[in-house]
């Protein structure tokens, strides 16, 4: 009997950088899956944002960028516009992708780029020591908000996938969480459809993957899951946001 | 091929194409547009890749996605955009990208104003971004040259896989003249399945190829840089270009001007020759490298009591004038700044009050 279960040729046999109970390691997995089963992985392009998955090119066995931060989705419209037959796909976080790079995103998905954008959002800036990001929740504390995000001063946690899903442009747009296994199902379901929206050529997609991150929330690991589905989810609410053909249809 | 009449603009555009880059990538502003507006057509008539992009910002880091992925690739713009893209231009440098930058000046600082300028001197051959990297500079002074520049520029950026600049003042981009363009198409670049993120079956390759700028480790960091700096060296040793004017006559002075303005001193200089003043003039084609030696060579002349940086900037490129000079005679400085450029009767007035 042959193996069953392996490591993905996609993924590296590198050890990651990431602390105790972040959930970047699965997602990571998932991607370079899904890269596997659609054999893509000889022609696919990663994009690295800048924020904790800045090394995330050491973790995966195909080309890669690295990018500026929150530019990542105007290199890859760089790439996909001259080389449309290479897969391509950013993998950023929410300070980058939220915060800094928000124009670039916003304007890549209204033109309808062909890439695929993974965010991974875990509410706060990972890789700088845990600041304020504009996914962190209300009175959620953080190093530049030590008595906690006060809304009436810096507004309500930005919501990416509902405001992107205002979009006219057709779009593949949908919100995972990885936290517990029941959903690392469902995300790489998601995952695998924006994948495959690319490589049939129809529209931009992007898997918004809520997460967790014990080290800056100042939980344990078991904690910061608790958090996530108690706090998080209920912000943040999973799902499906939009299709191309839910675009079609309307 | 015939001689055609064409803007500076449109003549570098199409000059881009000719040099076989099909893809670009811009944003608007005055006075480069007609580039964006003329590719926005005739790189599809010609199968290329057209795009507006978002911002300045966005473009610089399309040109480096495509040029990360070994393809030709250029942009244009004008000084406050150029600013924006700085920012890219530096990621491009450290990540070894050849990719080609076109700054049509406009003045500054802030929105300053939409006529000629050569305020961005600094920003081009020192640096606009941040970091130890330069971009080669091409400066040119006529739209022949402009669109002659525009074709040596991407071997340029491919031989040395870094950006290169071409920097002309508003003037350049906005004038229409003559121009022949070069049958000449100069080879792809040989060597770019050792780094371009091409895709793995593109190259038939098992190695995988990564395009980064990040060094954490600083043994590192500083090799990457002293490797960067050997290669700013060899520019300097193999890519400066200038042309001389009057050179050969028993000066009393030396001018050193680029671009639009130079053309202005090369009138000044004929009409001091008719009065019997002789002026030489090294014109800098590249502005980085910098022609160094010719300038010191002609400074140093026997005869020549006085060099001149004749600019439409502050005193930006007095600085590389005073460097190159070493002390050999003094150095003045005459410009404006605000979008006129100095008319041959106020470089005539300049240079008689201070032989």
């Amino acid at each position: 009997m042959g193996k069953t279960y392996q490591k993905p040729e996609a993924l590296s046999d590198a050890y990651t950088h990431y602390c105790p109970g972040c959930t970047h390691g699965i997602i990571h997995r998932l991607v370079a899956e899904v890269i596997d089963e659609l054999g893509i992985r000889r022609k696919t392009v990663g994009i690295a944002p800048v924020g904790c998955a800045v090394l995330a090119y050491n973790y995966f066995t195909f080309d890669f960028q690295e990018s500026a931060h929150g530019r990542a989705p105007a290199m890859a419209t760089g790439i996909k516009r001259v080389r449309p037959d290479l897969m391509v796909f950013t993998y950023q976080g929410d300070g980058d992708l939220a915060s800094i790079g928000i124009s670039e995103i916003i304007h890549s998905a209204n033109r309808g780029e062909k890439f695929t954008t993974i965010f991974v959002n875990n509410a706060i800036y990972g890789m700088t020591g845990g600041q304020m990001a504009p996914t962190t929740m209300p009175e959620q504390r953080t190093t530049t908000s030590p008595a906690g995000r006060d809304v009436s001063k810096q507004g309500m946690p930005i919501r990416m996938v509902e405001m992107l899903s205002t979009l006219a442009t057709p779009a593949y747009l949908s919100r995972q969480t990885v936290i517990r296994p029941k959903y690392v199902m469902r995300a790489k379901k998601a995952i695998k459809k924006a994948f495959e929206y690319q490589v049939e050529d129809r529209c931009f997609s992007l898997v918004e993957l809520i997460s967790t991150c014990p080290t800056n929330w100042g939980m344990t690991p078991q904690e910061s899951i608790d958090w996530t589905e108690n706090t998080l989810l209920k912000y943040y609410k999973l799902g499906e946001y939009k299709s191309p053909e839910s675009t079609e249809e309307a | 091929m015939a001689k055609i009449l064409m803007k500076g603009n449109e003549a570098i555009a199409e000059a881009a194409i000719r040099a076989g880059c099909l893809n670009y990538f811009a944003y608007p502003i005055t006075p480069q547009s007609e580039v964006a507006e003329y590719l926005s057509w005739r790189l599809p008539e010609v199968g290329g890749v057209f795009l507006q992009g978002e911002s300045e910002v966005a473009v610089s880091y399309m040109v480096f996605g495509a040029s990360a992925c070994g393809e030709r690739v250029f942009t244009t713009s004008s000084s406050p955009g150029i600013s924006l893209m700085s920012e890219g231009i530096s990621y491009i440098a450290a990540a070894q990208c050849p990719a080609v930058f076109v700054n049509i000046m406009r003045g500054g600082p802030g929105l300053g104003g939409i006529l000629p300028s050569q305020a961005d001197y600094n920003q081009s051959v020192k640096g606009g971004g941040h970091g130890d990297y330069r971009m080669l500079v091409l400066a040119p002074a006529s739209v022949q040259e402009a669109a002659e520049m525009t074709m040596m520029a991407f071997p340029l950026a491919e031989k040395y896989r870094n950006p290169v600049m071409i920097l002309g003042d508003g003037l350049i981009g906005q004038m229409m003249e003559p121009v022949e363009f070069s049958e000449e198409l100069i080879a792809e670049p040989s060597n770019k399945d050792e780094w371009a993120t091409s895709g793995m079956d593109t190259r038939k390759s098992d190695k995988r190829n990564l395009v980064k700028t990040l060094y954490l480790v600083p043994e590192e960091l500083n090799e990457h840089n002293l490797f960067l700096k050997a290669k700013y060296d060899r520019m300097e040793q193999e890519e400066v270009r200038f042309v001389s004017y009057n050179i050969d006559a028993d000066y009393t002075a030396l001018i050193v001007s680029y671009g639009t303005m130079s053309r202005v001193c090369q009138t000044a200089i004929d009409n001091l020759k008719d009065e019997g003043i002789e002026v030489g003039m090294i014109r800098p084609q590249t502005l980085f490298p910098f022609p160094e030696k010719a300038v010191l060579d002609a400074a140093s002349k026997e005869g020549c009591k006085v060099a001149f940086s004749i600019e439409m900037s502050m005193g930006q490129m007095l600085e590389d004038v005073e460097r190159s000079v070493k002390g050999r005679c003094p150095v003045r400085w005459y410009g404006k700044c605000g979008g006129e450029v100095p008319t041959p009767e106020e470089v005539v007035d300049v240079v008689k009050s201070n032989i």
